[in-house]
């Protein structure tokens, strides 16, 4: 039976037996194309219809606001670049510690003449408040900082800025990716003009996600081609995915709470037993994300180590799961200052709904034992 | 496109499908809308000596809604006066069918054809 | 026994097959993982069952699995192949050629090139529906960095001469882009033989799942692309995204069942068409519109004449059909399509598209004749049009009321 512990779920998240079962019918009988105007199309529609419904109501958005992607870097690029599509080059404020697919294609507007400021954070990973202010004093177009951040799972104070946006008549968005699921969101009192979710973060199937996206926000559509999503979205829609994560999304409004303070008791119990190892948390000071605990082992490398508990039966990253094909540190400590060799040596542990204490424990056991045997092999080749 | 039970049962059973002889003592024949545009109705009128209308026939080419819109009005004419015809409006028939926004058209090509067929029975029978 | 109402719309989307169902199901349950999770197994099980898609996919068309990029669709697939191309090779030139009959995917593609200062050129087809080799040789200018034709159209199912377009834009080299979403398990393709650089694929028109689709890109010789998602660097930096690992699974073992019984179930798939076909074949101003021999079995179109399309389509809802593409039918808009072949208005509008598959039945193949047959003589008898022919009065000369 294959079944290591997982202990990565803000790399994906399993999807819950509901949310399949949400999902099979789409996959089997209900199979039509949502733009075919026959039966088989119209029940396709109606369970799209459902799912926006459902989605907007889980982060209190309008469904008319909702659309749908295929999943939160498609939803990433399509605010970053669409809004500039829209206006003309001018000014871009993105935090140092985004996603790569917010600041990559940030990057690439630079190539189209605009300027793209890359706004600090302080030693614990948080938004350098002061740097923001001199961003909107410079009258950007628009910015986006996360609400979560992906590693370290600090949490910005994304509510707080939007007013400052708001005044010089830019648009902020925020990818909610991480944050939503574990945290309260909410589209309307976060003031945000756009959103980014991602389904299978939130134990919803890979392959759908959303831009919440207000009246406000004028944005040039990615993929061109049917009209669908209102035209911002061509593409046959995706329906099973769509209404599994739209199930996922109820889900995870119903469960947060009890999730949350289950999830949190974990990482509390997993970070005890590890500062007796030695560890260095990151960011451990600031607000974070419930389940996600990001720390190095001094003198150890986090690919080694991630490869022995792996082999011991316990599934953990090393940097985000989506930057991993590349060598590169990860650039959120590198944001925070942290020197390239305690960088390399990070490993981040995200706890989920499924995990136990037992499974903490066993993580701890075989972390303890796995780190020294590694301390003596450092020990001994110094 | 969900059409509603009535312009439904008017598309299963239309009424009054058929035509007159256009030479016929009485007949006015109204034709309206234009093939490429999807809707085509042809509704006949047979007007008695009072001046009221005795019988109503209609032919069409067009969509469910445009075909229950002039099945409708041939049971409307009927035993009014040419002038009692033309007071039907549009937003009636709409409203009797229940048409959402996209198929407001054919109501107001139903009326077009009252208009007509009354038009072409007054032409006739002016002298 | 006959379910209703009977699906004959294959071109819209078909049903995920059981067999390919059953294979994704585990990649929703228990091989969870995300497959770029490279530090456990749940992340390197996931990325094993993607590369063995990648090499399924592949296959069906001849090509290696390191030219096959996944992306959410075909949709998406032709946007990256023409504006990637595009923009790659902008400093070549800015003009770009396609034809009127394209999907919508590449023709707004193609206008988005236009709005950003490309120059389009959208080829006629002849009244057979199939390109003008000599029109396009004609168009191809010094400064033309891509062609983009579809390999089988979705209304009317003509298999465009591939090959031959491969010869002259590789002899001009231009880029060749070919958006095949209509093409996989009913033409053999081989890239081996054809020369296309770009093609697009889509899963859920070939029984796998919607949301998954895939590009190839020529890597002999290679082709360059910019990429339109940008993010985690997957697919080799050109399309960044987390890959689905169960609808990639899906589309992997759909288009290894069309390899292994395309042959088979286009000769069914055939015999079941022109049963169709033959059941229209006595009546009065029926017209197939299209080649009716350079077509795939898959499909028919017919323009019923003097009766008007969107009453048809009720008349049959028993029978689950296009009138024109699915993704433009929210529109009233006749189909441009059967426009572009040179059919009027009328004849545009009353057209219906059969589109045969994998689980239609001889039966229900039947029962459609039956039911088409009834029902447009239902609606003729309403058509004031049908009358009008019946007295022998040629509706090109009458006046018609505006409108």
């Amino acid at each position: 039976m294959f079944a290591p512990v997982y202990l990565d779920n803000n790399a994906t998240t399993r999807p819950d037996p509901l949310v399949i079962e949400a999902m099979l019918p789409f996959l089997n009988e209900r199979f039509g194309n949502a733009s075919s105007r026959h039966e088989y199309g119209r029940l396709s529609r109606q369970a799209i219809d459902e799912a926006r419904q459902r989605v907007a109501e889980a982060v209190n958005a309008h469904p008319t606001e909702v659309v749908f992607t295929g999943g939160g870097s498609e939803a990433n690029n399509l605010f970053v670049k669409g809004a500039a599509a829209a206006r003309r080059p001018g000014l871009v404020g993105i935090s140092a510690i985004e996603h790569p697919c917010v600041r990559a294609p940030a990057v690439q507007l630079r190539r189209l003449g605009w300027e793209v400021r890359v706004l600090d954070v302080d030693s614990e990973g948080v938004l350098d408040v002061a740097s923001f202010e001199r961003c909107v004093a410079d009258r950007p177009a628009f910015a986006s900082v996360m609400l979560a951040n992906n590693e370290s799972g600090v949490i910005q104070q994304v509510a707080a800025l939007a007013p400052l946006l708001r005044r010089a008549g830019a648009w902020l968005h925020t990818d909610a990716v991480q944050a939503f699921g574990k945290i309260g969101v909410d589209f309307r009192a976060l003031g945000v003009n756009a959103m980014t979710l991602s389904s299978h973060k939130i134990h919803g199937p890979i392959g759908a996600g959303a831009l919440i996206v207000d009246k406000r926000v004028e944005l040039e559509p990615l993929i061109a081609g049917g009209g669908q999503e209102r035209g911002l979205r061509s593409g046959t829609e995706n329906v099973a995915a769509i209404v599994g994560f739209g199930r996922a999304c109820e889900l995870a409004v119903q469960r947060m709470s009890d999730d949350a303070r289950r999830i949190s008791m974990l990482r509390t119990r997993l970070e005890a037993g590890l500062a007796g190892c030695g560890v260095r948390f990151f960011s451990a000071g600031a607000e974070r994300l419930p389940g996600t605990s990001f720390f190095s082992v001094p003198g150890i490398d986090g690919e080694t180590l991630v490869g022995k508990l792996d082999r011991a039966g316990f599934a953990v990253a090393s940097g985000s799961a989506c930057s991993s094909a590349n060598p590169e540190p990860s650039r959120t400590l590198v944001a925070i200052g942290v020197d390239e060799r305690t960088a390399r040596s990070a490993i981040r542990v995200s706890i989920g709904r499924a995990n136990t204490e037992q499974e903490v424990d066993d993580f701890l056991t075989a972390f303890g034992r796995i780190v020294d045997q590694l301390g003596k092999l450092a020990a001994v080749s110094a | 496109m969900a059409y509603s039970e009535k312009v439904l049962d008017h598309y299963e059973n239309p009424r009054n499908v058929g035509g007159f002889g256009k030479e016929e003592e009485g007949v006015g024949t109204g034709m309206v809308g234009a093939p490429a545009c999807g809707d085509v109705m042809k509704l006949q009128i047979k007007v008695g000596k009072d001046g009221v209308i005795e019988d109503a026939k209609f032919k069409t080419y067009g969509c469910g809604s445009a075909i229950a819109s002039s099945s409708l009005v041939t049971e409307w004419v009927k035993g009014k006066t040419v002038d009692q015809a033309l007071d039907i409006k549009n937003t009636q028939i709409a409203e009797e069918l229940a048409l959402p926004p996209v198929k407001i058209h054919c109501s107001i090509l139903a009326e077009d054809a009252i208009k007509a067929a009354v038009a072409d029975y007054k032409k006739k029978h002016t002298d | 026994m006959l379910k209703f109402p009977i699906y004959l719309d294959y071109s819209a989307t078909t049903p995920v097959d059981p067999r390919v169902a059953e294979k994704m199901i585990p990649y929703l349950c228990e091989h969870f993982g995300n497959p770029a999770s490279r530090s456990h197994a749940y992340g390197w099980e996931a990325e094993k069952a993607v590369e063995e898609a990648r090499a399924e996919v592949a296959a069906l068309v001849n090509a290696d699995p390191k030219e096959i990029i996944w992306t959410s669709g075909a949709t998406e697939s032709n946007n990256l192949a023409i504006k990637g191309a595009a923009h790659f090779y902008k400093g070549k030139g800015k003009h770009v050629i396609t034809l009127k009959t394209e999907h919508k995917a590449v023709l707004d593609t193609v206008r988005e090139l236009e709005r950003q200062g490309f120059d389009a050129t959208y080829l006629d087809v002849k009244e057979d529906g199939l390109v003008d080799l000599d029109a396009l040789k004609a168009a191809i200018r010094p400064d033309t960095v891509v062609v983009s034709i579809m390999f089988v159209n979705n209304e009317i199912g003509v298999i465009q001469p591939i090959s031959e377009i491969g010869e002259i834009c590789r002899e001009r080299g231009v880029v060749f882009h070919v958006d095949a979403a209509q093409a996989t398990g009913k033409v053999e393709i081989d890239l081996q033989k054809l020369k296309v650089d770009l093609m697009s694929f889509s899963a859920h028109k070939t029984y796998g799942p919607k949301g998954i689709g895939a590009l190839y890109v020529r890597r002999k010789p290679r082709v360059r692309l910019e990429a339109q998602m940008h993010g985690g660097g997957h697919e080799r930096g050109l399309r960044s995204g987390t890959l689905a690992t169960h609808q990639i699974v899906g589309m992997g073992e759909a288009f290894r069942l069309a390899r292994e019984e395309m042959a088979a179930e286009n000769e069914r798939v055939r015999q079941l068409r022109d049963r169709l076909a033959d059941g229209f074949k006595d009546m009065e101003a029926v017209y197939v519109n299209g080649d009716v021999e350079r077509r795939v079995p898959h499909n028919l179109n017919i323009s019923f004449a003097y009766v008007e399309g969107e009453s048809l389509i009720m008349a049959i809802k028993d029978v689950a059909v296009s009138s024109g593409s699915a993704c433009t039918s929210a529109s009233l808009e006749p189909s441009y399509v059967l426009r572009a072949l040179g059919r009027n208005d009328e004849l545009a509008h009353s057209s219906i598209r059969f589109s045969i598959g994998r689980f239609t039945t001889e039966e229900e193949i039947d029962y459609t004749i039956d039911l088409l047959r009834r029902k447009i003589d239902k609606l003729r008898e309403l058509s004031p049009l049908w009358e009008m022919v019946q007295e022998g009065v040629d509706l090109n000369t009458v006046q018609w009321a505006a409108h």
